[in-house]
């Protein structure tokens, strides 16, 4: 017979799963994961080279992953800093997923890392919505970019626990319109912090690095308006939390 | 477009629920909550839908989808308001910026329709009952 089965399921609750899983666990072996989120061209592995360099310098135990369609070369940039590095094929898919992150740590992160960039996919759409189990999530973009790209790509600024601009040095150049952006920020992710950054000139780097080594001894990050558990308030406009595994018919 | 991740992952779980509730013959449609800050596109979706259904028991289902347009409440003042696109998550009332937001970032499967062999025993008919809602 024909049958109506309330689910009431999140549908990325598996990923959402396996994210709290692996952070527990890393968090058990004092690991961080920061998620660079940006759109392709960004600066990212350039910001990521002086910042490994740096944690190397000070003898911060760091690593590195990086996630790309196809090519090793930003693998190549970042391992010339001498921590470990690994490349990420992910074969045409636009995102990284938790369990897949989980698989490409299995044997390789070493015991004593404190701190493991990732280096997601360059694409501001598709990555915001996986939590890799990270502790910060950073999103990136470049002066170039426009002052309206946290309006365009609200999911990705707006779940930020952190938001650094690149390529401050040819801001001028480009009249990129620093006002204009953070306002942009402000109004998708409010009390967000915003770093200013030009890996050439090295303004701003050792930011990211002194923000991830804050987190990874607890101190509480950023929390954004979006990624906050909604609050109910005895509205008639409610929506369940979306875990029940139990179905229920009605028929 | 992670829209074909995301009805992978619709299918999947929509197949797990049949495989435990058992002898279910067809699923006929899926309903789905996207709230408007979900970051997904539902037009991309049904089309990639379509696809992820291809050769499983959802073959052929309908996917309807339900959006929840976004809208916050400002702490401070009180203050509810349809956040928009792009959203405004600062109060437009008192400037405030210590805000709850109560809908909006939905992405969870409702109800599935589906067809099983498990007809009740005070139900003589085999034709299928409307849906209630």
């Amino acid at each position: 017979m024909c049958r109506v089965v309330d689910l009431r399921q999140a549908v990325l609750a598996k990923n959402d799963a396996s994210a709290h899983e692996l952070r527990a666990h890393l968090a058990a072996r004092g690991i961080a994961v920061v998620n660079l989120l940006s759109s392709p061209g960004s600066g990212k592995t350039a910001l990521l080279e002086r910042e490994l360099l740096l944690a190397r310098e000070r003898a911060v135990p760091v690593a590195a992953l990086s996630a790309d369609l196809a090519t090793e070369n930003d693998a190549a940039r970042l391992a010339r800093s001498g921590v470990p590095v690994k490349q990420v094929l992910t074969d045409g898919l636009c995102h990284l997923e938790a369990g897949m992150l989980a698989g490409h740590l299995d044997g390789w992160l070493p015991d004593d890392t404190r701190l493991l960039f990732v280096e997601n996919v360059g694409n501001l759409v598709c990555p915001a919505s996986y939590d890799l189990g990270e502790t910060l999530r950073v999103t990136l973009a470049s002066v170039t970019e426009g002052e309206d790209k946290p309006l365009k790509y609200p999911t990705a600024f707006g779940l930020a626990h952190l938001v650094v601009v690149t390529k401050t040095d040819i801001a001028e150049a480009v009249e990129f319109d620093e006002a204009a952006f953070r306002a942009n920020v402000e109004q998708v992710n409010p009390g967000v912090e915003v770093i200013l950054t030009s890996a050439r000139r090295g303004q701003g780097v050792g930011a990211l690095l002194d923000r991830a080594l804050a987190a990874v001894d607890g101190t509480p990050v950023h929390s954004p308006v979006m990624a906050r558990q909604p609050h109910h308030h005895g509205h008639p406009h409610t929506h369940p939390e979306a875990t029940g595994t139990m179905a229920h018919t009605h028929s | 477009m992670h829209e074909m991740s995301v009805a992978l992952a619709v299918v999947d779980q929509v197949e797990e629920a049949a495989t435990r509730a058992g002898d279910v013959t067809a699923v006929r449609s899926v309903r789905l909550q996207v709230g408007e800050l979900a970051g997904v596109v539902p037009d991309a979706l049904a089309f990639s839908f379509e696809l992820a259904c291809a050769g499983t028991l959802l073959e052929g289902a309908e996917l309807i989808t339900e959006a929840v347009p976004g809208r916050a409440r400002c702490t401070p003042c009180a203050h509810e308001w349809a956040v928009g696109m792009p959203p405004r998550l600062t109060c437009p009332a008192c400037g405030g910026t210590r805000t709850d937001l109560l809908a909006g970032r939905e992405l969870q499967i409702l109800d599935v329709h589906w067809e099983d062999g498990l007809g009740p025993a005070h139900t003589p008919t085999r034709e299928p009952i409307p849906e209630e809602r």
